[in-house]
């Protein structure tokens, strides 16, 4: 680890600890969508057990949009970001660590959302339960990864905000449907979630290693 | 010169259609299906330039960013293979979309099935058309750029729907190199491969003239901002 992604690391990480805005706000976002999908699925039993894999998916990704946004029209205000692009390190290294730090701050939000999750759904899990220790952050990892990239791709055009979840959510689909389909398996226990599990691990690869070989260009685009 | 041999070639895959529908309405009637079948003609040849446009796309996305700096110029033409196999790529991708679930009612008795091959042409047409709308929205100097990257990712996603079209699942098989039981009666196989050349042919077509009209609008975009300087 580097000295100028460690900086960066601790800034962003400071900076979330003085204000909170960024987990605060994914948490009660999340919080609001588990509640409005359980409000509208009356989930109970085997039912509940088939859906809840989804219903936590869909809303990490739906609450880490707003704090991936935050991200970097941060780095905007005082031309701050103008200044990044000047400083003689490589980009790639600021990348990684806003992804390490949102990465951190989204599996946060998942650990705190984790028991209200089993209440409201009244889950009992079925499958290996220890697997999720591998599915979450896989998965965590594969949209705090592409979703950093693609916020500093948008942050440059028209409507940013509304700009991210659609150019993020098409590439980040194939990661949701393995992590989706992992982790249903191992709420029912129904099937071995194995290779959907690799299938997750090969897409961060891919991505993240795209991503940092990528990020130069688009920090300097101009 | 170029006008010229290009409007040879659309004569050609004029004749070429006409000639490859004359082929799939003529062709024997299949024997589990009935006529059914046929959609094969125009189904599979569509996945086939679909994908192939998407390919000529990450090929123009690749070319724009590696000429970026170098040679502006190229860059530009680059840019414009990227748009041109984006757009006339997801037309014939919905072209496949659209065709598949009226297949799918007459032989699975449903329109659509979640299965893992429809699902991954679903998903990078999805892709690609957020590549388009990025294009529309992203404006500047950096609207370049920014969805070559994206049309890189993009198609990094291919193969891997490549790959899930062998998964085995609802989907007919591959019907060529799959197990014994794949391959084509020759008077199947023969209007297959005609109407393959031929929607190839319309494809390219479109494909250049879309080409030709991006580096006109790149032209006409340079003029103006010229114009707006010195006015």
């Amino acid at each position: 680890m580097t000295s100028a992604l460690w900086t960066h690391l601790v800034k962003d990480l400071r900076i979330e600890w003085r204000s909170r805005e960024a987990i605060n706000s994914m948490l009660f976002f999340a919080l609001l969508v588990v509640v409005l999908f359980s409000l509208s699925f009356d989930p109970r039993g085997a039912f509940s057990r088939d859906i809840s894999g989804g219903v936590l998916c869909v809303a990490t990704m739906f609450a880490s949009v707003s704090a991936l946004n935050q991200a970097w029209a941060r780095e905007i205000r005082h031309q701050v970001l103008d200044a990044q692009r000047m400083a003689p390190t490589s980009g790639s290294q600021m990348f990684m660590a806003k992804v390490l730090a949102n990465f951190f701050f989204v599996s946060m939000v998942q650990l705190l959302l984790a028991p209200v999750f089993l209440v409201f759904y009244n889950l009992h899990i079925l499958g290996n339960a220890w697997l999720l220790a591998l599915v979450l952050p896989l998965g965590t990892w594969a949209l705090v990864a592409n979703g950093t990239f693609f916020a500093a791709l948008s942050i440059n055009s028209r409507n940013r905000e509304l700009l991210l979840p659609l150019i993020l959510f098409p590439i980040f689909m194939p990661a949701l449907m393995a992590m989706v389909n992992a982790t249903t398996g191992i709420f029912t226990g129904a099937f071995d979630p194995a290779v959907w599990i690799k299938l997750l691990a090969g897409y961060d690869i891919i991505y993240t290693t795209v991503s940092i070989m990528l990020f130069d260009t688009i920090l300097r685009a101009e | 010169m170029r006008k010229i041999l290009l409007g040879l070639f659309a004569a050609m895959t004029t004749v070429l259609m006409v000639w490859g529908f004359h082929l799939a309405v003529n062709a024997p009637a299949e024997m589990m299906q009935g006529d059914a079948y046929r959609i094969i003609f125009y189904h599979v040849p569509s996945a086939m330039v679909a994908f192939l446009f998407f390919a000529v796309s990450m090929a123009g996305s690749i070319g724009y960013l590696a000429y970026r700096e170098k040679n502006p110029t190229r860059a530009l033409a680059w840019d414009g293979w990227a748009v041109a196999g984006a757009e006339v790529g997801v037309v014939f991708c919905t072209v496949v979309l659209v065709t598949g679930p009226l297949w799918g009612y007459r032989a699975w008795g449903i329109w659509w099935a979640w299965d893992a091959r429809l699902t991954t042409t679903l998903l990078l047409w999805l892709i690609y058309v957020s590549y388009l709308l990025l294009r529309r929205f992203a404006g500047g100097s950096q609207m370049r750029t920014s969805s070559a990257v994206l049309g890189i990712f993009g198609g990094i996603a291919v193969p891997i729907v490549y790959i899930s079209n062998r998964i085995p699942g609802q989907h007919p098989g591959p019907v060529f190199g799959g197990d014994s039981s794949s391959g084509m009666a020759p008077e199947i196989l023969r209007p297959f491969l005609g109407n393959i050349l031929a929607w190839l042919c319309w494809g390219l077509v479109v494909l250049i003239l879309r080409h030709r009209l991006e580096l006109k609008q790149q032209a006409a975009a340079a003029r103006d901002a010229e114009q707006a300087l010195n006015a």
